[in-house]
């Protein structure tokens, strides 16, 4: 029987087993939602933005470890996805964005809400394919997952002319996805490997670095298994973070600008850098020519074009990080460095994440530090911004997938529309969502979709009625001309969750934190927001100012 | 997405001394598909690496095209430029060239040359005769060569050209490839 190909394209989805699509419905896109109105294995959840859609899918396929899947329009309803969808590439996150394109015999034309969004997206997606005939529907569905979900994942974009969408064609979906020119290397050169476990073996100072792609490889347990084995000091980076527990002694926690001193030191002084899926990004490595100067690197990666990108590697391993730690975990035994371990659990001692706590203010730290004390097993979204960072050094993760955040980007916003999509991922998980007065509003629209759907998610705003980051910049170095951060005009966010139907609660005094994060507890019928107004000019600490090496980083401002 | 910083550019002078710059040339096999082009031109002006010259042609094979691209920069520059056009999903092979074997290299250039005088005339034929160039085309006042070689011939037979007035002048960019082996 031939189906017309928004139906093909629905079906090709089932194969996939899709579980959600998130979209807003347009005209070019209409055949598509038409089709998925009956449908019931597929399910559609209406967002009311398209970035809050791009964002959901991305926050679903990073609570999951599967393709996340966006829907829009033509034009700006494809554009309104770019965010989301760079977000997602920076990240390196699956997704498949698909969009509706005008009819064929318009392309080009500039018809009413046309664009050329395979231009407009090329260099933020792994790939992309325009449909103009409902035959390639099925292949070409085939491929965008089989692209977006191995090697180094990352979105890829469908754009389908509403022809190819209305026309029939016979479904019949490939059983295997061959493409001569894309072939992923999964397994890392023996050779190299064994260079590596010989470095290691000799190494005095050595530390693991490992990010956000033993997450993307599912390689947590290999990660842990190569640090007991070899008992040497790890720093996990803020994409990977959960990758290996917080808690445990050998963890130094995050590195960077506004990592711990102990990781920061650590890099200063060590003699043999073990990078796993981590890309010597300039917010972790500061002034390159400071960085771990003294030290060999290996480098582990499944993208060759990121392996001495910005810093040269004495041992590249090109392969996934899960193959090829456990090909390493073979050859590598306890390393013989206590003075060194004794070096690094002294700096944790002597320089702890730590704020001057005030008893007439709500300190953002604190209500931090109990957000993990009341909710250590859910999964945290954060935005983007101060609240980030607090969040990142306060609560201790200690399971992959845990942590979500637009670490690559910096995307504000990213976050309630992302909790939605790790919500209902993981139905049985606690969401919590730590959000800032400046990004909450960003995407604030996607409180509908959670309310109807009465997702319990718990959304934290630790709001300092700034656009925090931008101020401590300015207060810094700019003279504390607080030009365009002042967020004192913000509606109150309790009394407008009320109005859109979620409880609301406002929370000014340190006593008031604890209270009302309990009741937040209590309330599973619909998402709770919490307005937690704390200290305006409190600043993110440690800092390493950009520019400047990692062994120069400032502890505080007393 | 906007690259303030290209690679380049991140260079220190002492930099730049210690690691010169080297022309290469990349043979790119890509699948014959609308678009592909524009993903390789996109990733060098993102990435902020330079296009010296570039030649896109269908091979014997109609579903592969052959891109011939040549391009400057460091070690690490040349290495990450490989690495990225590898990325690339359509592309479906690459070779630097300058690396991979000995090769050889041609272009064709396209010269209009003022001929208004017959002695002027007779003059550039026979400097066309030096570089082996043929006419194609004769009117009264001009005439057009059709010259091919390597680079170094191609600008000797410019500058010589140039001193009678050329009029208008296209070249092909580079082709090139490997040399066959041995045995």
């Amino acid at each position: 029987m031939e189906l017309s190909g928004a139906q093909i394209l629905v079906d090709s989805l089932k194969r996939e087993g899709v579980e959600y699509i998130f979209g807003v419905n347009g005209g070019a896109a209409m055949p598509i939602f038409d089709a998925l109105y009956s449908e019931t294995e597929v399910k559609l959840i209406p967002m009311r933005h398209e970035q809050g859609a791009s964002h959901a899918a991305d926050g679903y396929a990073r609570a999951t470890g599967d393709v996340g899947v966006a829907l829009a329009t033509s034009g700006p309803g494809a554009t309104n996805l770019v965010t989301g969808i760079a977000t997602a590439y920076m990240d390196s996150i699956p997704m498949v964005a698909i969009t509706g394109q005008v009819f064929t015999h318009y392309i080009g034309s500039d018809a009413f809400q046309e664009c050329d969004v395979i231009g407009v997206t090329r260099p933020i997606c792994k790939h992309s394919y325009l449909i103009t005939s409902c035959d390639e529907v099925a292949d070409v569905v085939a491929e965008a997952f089989h692209i977006a979900k191995t090697g180094k994942p990352g979105p890829v974009i469908i754009d389908i002319a509403k022809d190819a969408q209305l026309h029939e064609a016979l479904f019949q979906y490939p059983e295997t996805v061959d493409i001569r020119s894309y072939k992923p290397q999964v397994h890392g050169d023996p050779a190299q490997i064994e260079k590596a476990a010989a470095l290691i073996k000799e190494a005095k100072r050595p530390m693991l670095y490992a990010g956000g792609g033993v997450v993307l490889a599912n390689a947590s347990e290999e990660l842990r298994q190569l640090t007991l084995k070899t008992q040497i000091p790890i720093t996990v980076t803020l994409m990977g973070l959960g990758a290996f527990p917080e808690t445990h002694p050998l963890a130094m926690e995050m590195p960077g600008m506004h990592g711990s001193c102990c990781a920061n030191y650590a890099f200063t002084d060590s003699d043999l850098v073990i990078a796993i899926g981590a890309r010597f990004d300039d917010r972790v490595t500061g002034d390159l020519s400071k960085f771990a100067p003294n030290a060999k690197k290996i480098h582990i990666d499944i993208d060759a074009s990121c392996i001495g990108k910005n810093v040269p590697v004495d041992v590249p391993i090109v392969g996934d990080a899960k193959s090829v730690l456990t090909e390493l975990n073979k050859q590598v035994g306890t390393a013989d460095i206590d003075p060194w371990r004794d070096q690094i659990q002294e700096w944790k001692r002597k320089y702890p994440f730590e704020y001057e706590q005030k008893a007439d203010k709500v300190m953002p730290q604190y209500v931090i530090e109990q957000i993990y004390e009341h909710y250590s097993d859910a999964i945290v979204v954060a935005d983007v911004g101060q609240h980030q960072m607090w969040a990142a050094q306060y609560f201790k993760f200690t399971e992959p997938r845990q942590w979500l955040n637009s670490g690559g980007l910096g995307t504000m916003g990213f976050s309630l529309p992302a909790a939605i999509g790790a919500q209902l991922g993981c139905p049985d998980k606690t969401v919590v969502n730590i959000n800032g007065d400046g990004s909450y509003i960003m995407t604030i629209q996607e409180l509908v979709p959670a309310i109807t759907m009465k997702l319990p998610l718990k959304v934290f705003i630790i709001n300092n009625m700034y656009l925090g980051m931008v101020r401590q910049w300015q207060e810094l170095f700019h003279g504390k001309r607080y030009s365009a951060v002042d967020y004192h005009d913000n509606p109150d966010f309790a009394l407008l969750a009320q109005a859109f139907g979620a409880t609301g609660l406002r929370v000014e005094h340190p006593d008031e934190v604890e209270p009302a994060l309990q009741k937040a507890k209590g309330i599973t019928d619909g998402p709770v927001v919490i307005d937690f107004i704390v200290d305006e000019e409190e600043n993110v600490f440690p800092m390493v100012p950009a520019g400047a090496g990692l062994g120069d980083v400032i502890r505080g401002l007393s | 997405m906007v690259k303030t910083e290209s690679l380049r550019r991140r260079r220190t002078e002492n930099y730049k001394k210690m690691h010169p710059e080297e022309r290469h040339i990349f043979s790119v096999l890509v699948e014959n598909r609308f678009g592909v082009l524009a993903r390789v031109a996109g990733l060098f002006s993102g990435r902020g690496f330079n296009i010296d010259s570039l030649n896109v042609a269908e091979t014997h094979d109609k579903s592969i095209s052959q891109i011939t691209l040549v391009t400057h920069g460091d070690a690490q520059i040349i290495e990450q430029i490989y690495h990225h056009l590898n990325r690339l999903i359509d592309v479906i092979e690459v070779t630097d060239l300058s690396t991979a074997g000995t090769h050889v290299e041609r272009e064709l250039v396209l010269i209009k040359i003022a001929t208004d005088d017959p002695q002027k005339r007779t003059e550039v034929l026979q400097v066309a005769e030096v570089f082996r160039g043929r006419v194609i085309d004769m009117k009264p006042a001009s005439l057009v060569l059709e010259i091919t070689g390597d680079e170094g011939k191609l600008k000797a037979a410019i500058d010589i050209f140039n001193t009678y007035g050329i009029l208008e002048l296209a070249r092909t960019g580079k082709i090139a490839m490997l040399r066959g082996k041995e045995n």
